[in-house]
């Protein structure tokens, strides 16, 4: 169907080029790195394959494992207690059990490192308090494989809580009772029908949890493990082989693939799901005594360990340690992230926007393929993209700089590579999905037959825009800038590796003061990086409470 | 008199695909016109021409004797003086009811476009809901409201996309009555598109039945219901059967209940085999009748029965007895034919 804009030849026909233009654009380092699939391997690719490509494939297979396990016992535990029993606290922990989505995970890792490694508070005191001396004790190392995978659980579980509560709260309330006609118990009604009705979203949330998890670099990094992310930087850095970083990085990417197909699936399959459209209350099953107890700590649990623990230590390190990191530099630092994150935001939705319309008015099939390209940007992890920027923007720097040399006799630099210009375009390739997904939702919201309605009483297309489209999208379109200014304030990859030189930026700075364990000065950093997150959260959490499916 | 919305031998379609095929139709200034027909006839096709959605392949459509759509010609829908009622009204959300009937009024002075938004909302019986937003309205009342966002700047012709589909069935007719005395009152052209011929009876002058993309009959209810031309026309509209008959003389057949006799004259020449349409208040049920059938269904419907009868020959007819005649299934009862005219196709 053609909407109000559509008879407007010219603007349909720069319509098309200019959103496969775009498309091209941001899916290019996605398909640079492809291309290193299928490339002849060298000398440092066979060395890599003899020594540590083994650990590699290892560690994050049983990073993810470990995740999955974690992940969907937290979430799904937690969404269905809060979905439909009732305990003392439901209501408040049904929103804040979100809240460690606020955390980027290599902030919990350092925060976790500073309170439970050698030095750290609760070791001194169990020395303390015991008189044990350094080796009369076992404390398991927080800086492991274990170690990572419970950082990971403690921050991911949000994406399995949040689709499987929604999944919990859509079925229909019929499909329960009748289960329960049917001589199921409360809990063989869980097992046996609402379990398997959620599990299409619950294993969405899962691909989404695992996707950051093979994206993750500061907390691989931070503990020393060998896996992908950590490896491609490696490779680049320390053996200075692009061809062969870029081969981890397709590597990586395959991974990721999977990982993409399985969402939009199980994703696919969620909607059908939904055997009735009438929807009253859920019953709620009242928990008394010792289980209303158990259910509460179930909650709590994860609520202290993935957001109260951490922010109350980062809290108290900030308090002894801003006196001096408070100064002009830091800042500048958060100067730099704001005003980094602030454009990145509006030219993400201002692209965003531009695709969601285009998509609307020009319905054609290649326009909606290519903006489903551009939008497997969110999964792809933050090194791989980086990659795949440099190796195009290097390439280009240098024929550009041989050309001028060759002719004009002075040299150009590098002006892409190593500039705020490629920082920038890697958040569009990983955040522009996010801008797309939300203006695309709003405009869903936006009836064709609103259109007409407003042509009918005589209003132009121009006119249609600002009466009817800008204040029905304003809200989504406020949504989509917070939610990408908050994921670039938490970028850490692609920044550390893409940023000009001299150039930082608050989660980069917090990183490297980690590094030399500086934890504590670290923590004001941190602790910014925190509190914007928040607010994107809030938002989520809100609309959690206020709307439910039906009603 | 000059017509206000006429639409001459338009052709139209989506993508390559002619859903449309020569309709045409004129409507008087004031008269209430409906299109009626199943789902996928190509009605709601014709209404988003005569919008301007819809480009016109062939033929032309007028609105208040200018030509707005032609192979040529396509004036943009803002430009061409009609009010559109959705069938998912479209209001718009972010919006108060006022504002939203305000909305066509941009052209207007201030102080006229505040009466008129006053009027509109006293004539739909909103005056009171002023302040709210859609979502905190019931169904029927976002229809009014986008009854008189469409009135409200007294557009040439106003056009009704299955305004009622939304609705529960019992608020159906009410609502299509109330529309109807609202455009009365205003003295509005309008056209309304449905596939529900009780909301086309209760509301419109003037019926044009389409199928397959053709126009099969114009007329009114009464016209259509009694003198169908065809058999899609017969079978759509209202009930009844087909029964086999002989043409007997120029003015009546002969059939299984007896020889019929219709007031005027038939097509066929006496002889010929042709189908009888007969309608349920044809067949009177009257214990003294020679002719008898035995009750196969019955369906209670308040004042009367409408009884599915078997005759010996083995041919069912309908028939509506008053209320008080309840007969068993399986139960002989006795009927009699009362045709006031005939209509008759002709077999070939």
């Amino acid at each position: 169907m053609k909407t109000a804009l559509a008879s407007q030849p010219f603007l349909q026909r720069l319509w098309k080029p200019g959103v496969l233009l775009v498309a091209c654009l941001f899916s290019l380092p996605i398909f640079t790195v492809l291309s290193f699939v299928l490339r002849p391997s060298n000398e440092v690719w066979q060395h890599l394959l003899d020594t540590v490509l083994g650990e590699y494939l290892l560690n994050s297979a049983l990073l993810m494992l470990g995740v999955a396990l974690g992940t969907l016992v937290i979430g799904v535990g937690c969404a269905w207690l809060t979905s439909v029993c009732l305990f003392p606290g439901k209501k408040l922990f049904s929103w804040a059990l979100l809240l460690p989505l606020a955390f980027p995970a290599y902030i919990i890792a350092y925060t976790y490192t500073g309170m439970l490694d050698f030095a750290g508070p609760v070791q001194s005191w169990l020395r303390a308090s015991t008189g044990w001396g350094v080796r009369d004790y076992y404390f398991p190392e927080i800086r492991s494989l274990g170690g990572a995978v419970t950082i990971f659980s403690l921050v991911l579980y949000p994406y399995v809580y949040l689709l499987a509560r929604a999944a919990f709260l859509e079925q229909s309330v019929c499909v329960l009772e009748v289960s329960r006609t049917l001589r199921c118990s409360v809990w063989s009604s869980f097992y046996r029908v609402a379990l398997p009705l959620a599990r299409p979203a619950i294993v969405a949330g899962l691909s989404l949890a695992l996707m950051e998890t093979l994206a993750d670099y500061g907390t691989v990094a931070y503990f020393g493990l060998g896996v992908f992310t950590t490896g491609i930087f490696r490779t680049w850095f320390g053996l200075g082989d692009a061809a062969a970083a870029a081969k981890l990085a397709s590597i990586l990417l395959l991974f990721v693939f999977t990982l993409i197909v399985i969402e939009r699936w199980s994703r696919r399959r969620a909607q059908y799901h939904h055997a009735t459209n009438r929807y009253r209350r859920l019953p709620q099953y009242r928990l008394r005594g010792y289980r209303a107890l158990l259910a509460f700590c179930a909650c709590f649990v994860p609520l202290m360990l993935g957001f109260l623990l951490p922010a109350y230590q980062l809290a108290v390190w900030a308090l002894e340690t801003y006196a001096y990191m408070v100064d002009d530099s830091f800042l500048q630092l958060t100067l730099n992230s704001l005003e980094l994150a602030l454009s990145a935001a509006l030219l993400a939705v201002v692209l965003a926007l531009f695709l969601g319309y285009g998509k609307r008015i020009l319905a054609s099939k290649t326009v909606s393929a290519s903006i489903r390209i551009v939008a497997t940007g969110y999964a792809v992890p933050g090194t791989v993209i980086a990659v795949g920027i440099i190796i195009p923007f290097a390439w280009l720097d240098n024929s550009v700089d041989s050309l001028l040399r060759e002719h004009y006799g002075f040299s150009s630099g590098l002006v892409l590579s190593g500039s705020l210009f490629a920082v920038m375009f890697a958040y569009m390739v990983r955040f522009m999905a996010v801008s797309i997904q939300t203006v695309e939702s709003g405009l869903g919201n936006i009836k064709h037959s609103m259109d007409e309605a407003a042509r009918s009483l005589s209003y132009a297309p121009s006119e249609i825009l600002m009466r009817v489209h800008l204040p029905l999208m304003k809200g989504t379109v406020l949504t989509a800038l917070l939610i990408v200014f908050v994921d670039v304030m938490k970028e850490l990859p692609a920044t550390l590796i893409l940023r000009p030189f001299n150039f930082n930026t608050l989660a980069v700075r917090a990183f490297e003061l980690a590094s030399d364990e500086r934890l504590a000065d670290s923590s004001t950093a941190a602790l910014m990086i925190v509190a914007v997150g928040l607010g994107p959260v809030i938002l989520l959490s809100y609309s959690i409470s206020a709307s439910r499916a039906g009603s | 008199m000059t017509s206000q919305v006429d639409v001459e031998n338009l052709d139209t379609g989506y993508e390559g695909l002619q859903v449309v095929n020569r309709a045409s139709f004129s409507l008087a200034p004031g008269e209430i016109g409906c299109i009626l027909g199943p789902s996928g006839c190509g009605k709601t096709t014709v209404l988003r021409a005569i919008a301007g959605f819809e480009p016109v392949w062939q033929g032309r459509i007028l609105i208040d004797q200018v030509e707005v759509s032609s192979k040529k010609i396509h004036l943009v829908p803002e430009k061409r003086n009609i009010g559109m009622v959705f069938q998912d009204f479209a209001l718009f959300p972010h919006l108060k009811v006022e504002d939203n009937v305000r909305f066509g009024l941009k052209a207007w002075g201030r102080k006229e476009r505040q009466e008129r938004v006053q009027e509109m909302l006293a004539i739909v019986g909103m005056l009171a809901y002023a302040q709210a937003y859609p979502h905190q309205l019931s169904g029927g009342q976002q229809q009014r409201i986008a009854l008189a966002r469409a009135l409200a700047p007294r557009p040439g012709v106003l056009l009704l996309d299955e305004p009622f589909s939304n609705m529960d069935a019992e608020m159906r007719e009410q609502l299509a009555r109330e529309v109807r005395s609202i455009l009365k009152q205003e003295n509005n052209t309008a056209i309304l598109v449905t596939h529900d011929q009780n909301e086309a009876f209760a509301m419109a002058d003037r019926i044009c039945v389409m199928n397959e993309g053709t126009i099969q009959q114009q007329g009114s209810g009464y016209d259509l219901y009694h003198e169908p031309v065809n058999r899609f026309v017969a079978d759509f509209i209202g009930q009844g059967v087909i029964l086999p008959a002989t043409v007997e003389s120029a003015t009546s057949v002969r059939t299984d209940l007896g020889v019929i006799e219709g007031g005027k004259r038939l097509a066929d020449e006496p002889g010929a085999m042709v189908d009888v349409l007969i309608r349920p208040d044809d067949v009177v049920h009257d214990d003294a009748a020679t002719e008898s059938a035995i009750v196969v269904e019955k369906a209670f419907r308040g004042a009367d029965f409408l009884y599915h009868l078997r005759m010996d020959s083995g041919i069912e007819v309908m028939c509506l007895a008053p209320s008080h005649h309840n007969h068993k299934i399986n139960e002989r009862i006795g009927i009699r034919l009362d045709v006031d005219h005939l209509v008759t196709f002709s077999r070939n």
